[in-house]
């Protein structure tokens, strides 16, 4: 039921925008965030946005992780994807 | 899909698995509640229970909005769309959900109910709009992920002017669910929480911290992928074993500490405290759920309607109380997987594809020994 997942935003009009989940493209409602802009992910949920996805936090908790993969690549002797 | 594949990655997970199989203590067991149904159905899809280590025992929460609304709920919505000619907008999932006399919302539209699915509050502003001379109400459920959207939708039908729509609120609020399952009088021992993802995107972090304060229980914020549930288990391990009890934030792609100040803001001005609110499981709690302030009381389909909440008991060998209390694993309920199946749903949990009795009886059925 909170199920809500990372669109790109590509267009706006006003309080609504479209966004881009794989190539979907859906309208929804930017009435609950202040100051999105196209080209950002917004997380969405029965139609509105509830928040900017923060991407350098995305990116950095994906570094980790990759961080925390290639480590136990490198004990199990194999190489880094 | 950007921002959700990456987190699913299957070598990562493993590696992750291992971490938390070298951090836990052999002779202890860690029991972690996953509060939100995301959760439960993260890790039942993932078969994540399978690759922790056994001390680590994972408890579903009652975090499923559709498996926590009592029958009598149901019933309300049921008898406007049977009894008052109403239109009844709803999520998908609330439509299969039994009320009294083995009617669902899906019966009564079967017997000629106007009952309509939409994905979006908005869809049922736009179903009102087209109907002017028909009543439309929308059966709203939900914690505070969902909230903000149906504060929009009334503030929205207001400024239209929108006369023939209302909402049937059933808006519950997370933290008084918490407080309950861990203030329950002899009740489960949990050792730690994994907090809700996108509810926490709009309350923030900050509103857990009395629990984990006053009751000493650690609680991750946690996506709602695999590797974010990974991880804060991982984290959870980490703090009980150094004895802390602190809120930590795994999620902070989407979440901080303040949460969406905006929709908290747009839901305060929509929305009041109701003195007390009974949960499937959990019973009567108060301050756990909320209702339409004074001033937008011509969008409250409980007065406009005069359907009053009438409680009406659970089916007789449905386990869903003690499931949602985590007091008892879906398999232990008799009726699991027999009478009761997502087909032929007799208690709430097996509804919702988030709730435990369903995630188990879709993924891990046949894994988990009765």
């Amino acid at each position: 039921m909170c199920l809500a997942v990372p669109a790109l935003v590509v267009a706006m009009d006003g309080e609504m925008a479209t966004v881009d989940l794989d190539g979907v493209r859906k309208a929804i409602s930017l009435a609950l965030v202040d100051g999105v802009a196209v080209g950002d992910y917004v997380i969405v949920h029965v139609g509105f946005a509830l928040q900017r996805l923060d991407v350098e936090e995305a990116e950095a908790t994906l570094a980790l992780l990759r961080e925390i993969g290639a480590q136990a690549d490198g004990d199990n002797g194999a190489s880094p994807a | 899909m950007k921002y959700v594949d990456e987190f699913r990655d299957a070598g990562i997970a493993r590696a992750l698995a291992a971490e938390i199989a070298r951090a836990v203590q052999p002779a202890r067991t860690y029991r972690l509640m996953e509060f939100c149904g995301g959760h439960t159905h993260a890790i039942a899809r993932n078969g994540l229970a399978d690759v922790l280590p056994a001390q680590v025992q994972l408890i579903h929460g009652p975090g499923c909005p559709v498996c926590v609304l009592p029958i009598g709920r149901m019933d309300q919505a049921i008898t406007l769309a049977l009894e008052r000619g109403v239109i009844v907008c709803t999520y998908g999932d609330t439509l299969r959900v039994p009320a009294s006399g083995k009617c669902s919302l899906q019966t009564a539209k079967a017997q000629g109910a106007d009952v309509r699915m939409v994905y979006s509050p908005l869809d049922a502003l736009h179903i009102a709009r087209s109907n002017p001379a028909r009543e439309v109400v929308f059966l709203a459920i939900g914690f505070e992920t969902t909230t903000p959207t149906t504060a929009v939708t009334v503030l929205q039908a207001q400024s239209e002017g929108l006369g023939n729509f209302s909402v049937l609120c059933n808006h519950v609020l997370t933290p008084a669910a918490m407080h309950a399952i861990v203030s329950v009088p002899g009740g489960i021992a949990v050792d730690g929480f994994i907090g809700p993802a996108h509810v926490s995107t709009v309350i923030g972090s900050a509103p857990y911290a009395p629990i984990a304060r006053d009751w000493h229980k650690p609680i991750v914020i946690a996506g709602f992928e695999a590797l974010d549930v990974l991880r804060s288990v991982q984290w959870l391990v980490c703090q009980i074993n150094e004895g802390r009890a602190e809120v930590e934030n795994e999620f902070t792609r989407a979440v901080t500490e303040q949460g969406n100040r905006k929709a908290q803001e747009l839901v305060a001005r929509v929305f009041e405290l109701r003195t007390d609110f009974e949960w499937r499981g959990l019973g009567s709690l108060p301050d756990s759920a909320l209702q339409l302030r004074a001033a937008y009381a011509g969008f409250d389909a409980e007065r406009r309607f005069g359907v009053a909440y009438q409680p009406v008991p659970d089916h007789k060998a449905c386990e869903c109380a003690a499931i949602l209390r985590g007091q008892k694993q879906p398999q232990q309920c008799r009726i699991f997987g027999t009478a009761c199946t997502p087909e032929t749903p007799v208690g709430s949990c097996m509804v919702s594809s988030e709730g435990a009795c369903a995630a188990h009886y879709n993924y891990g059925r046949f894994r988990t020994p009765a």
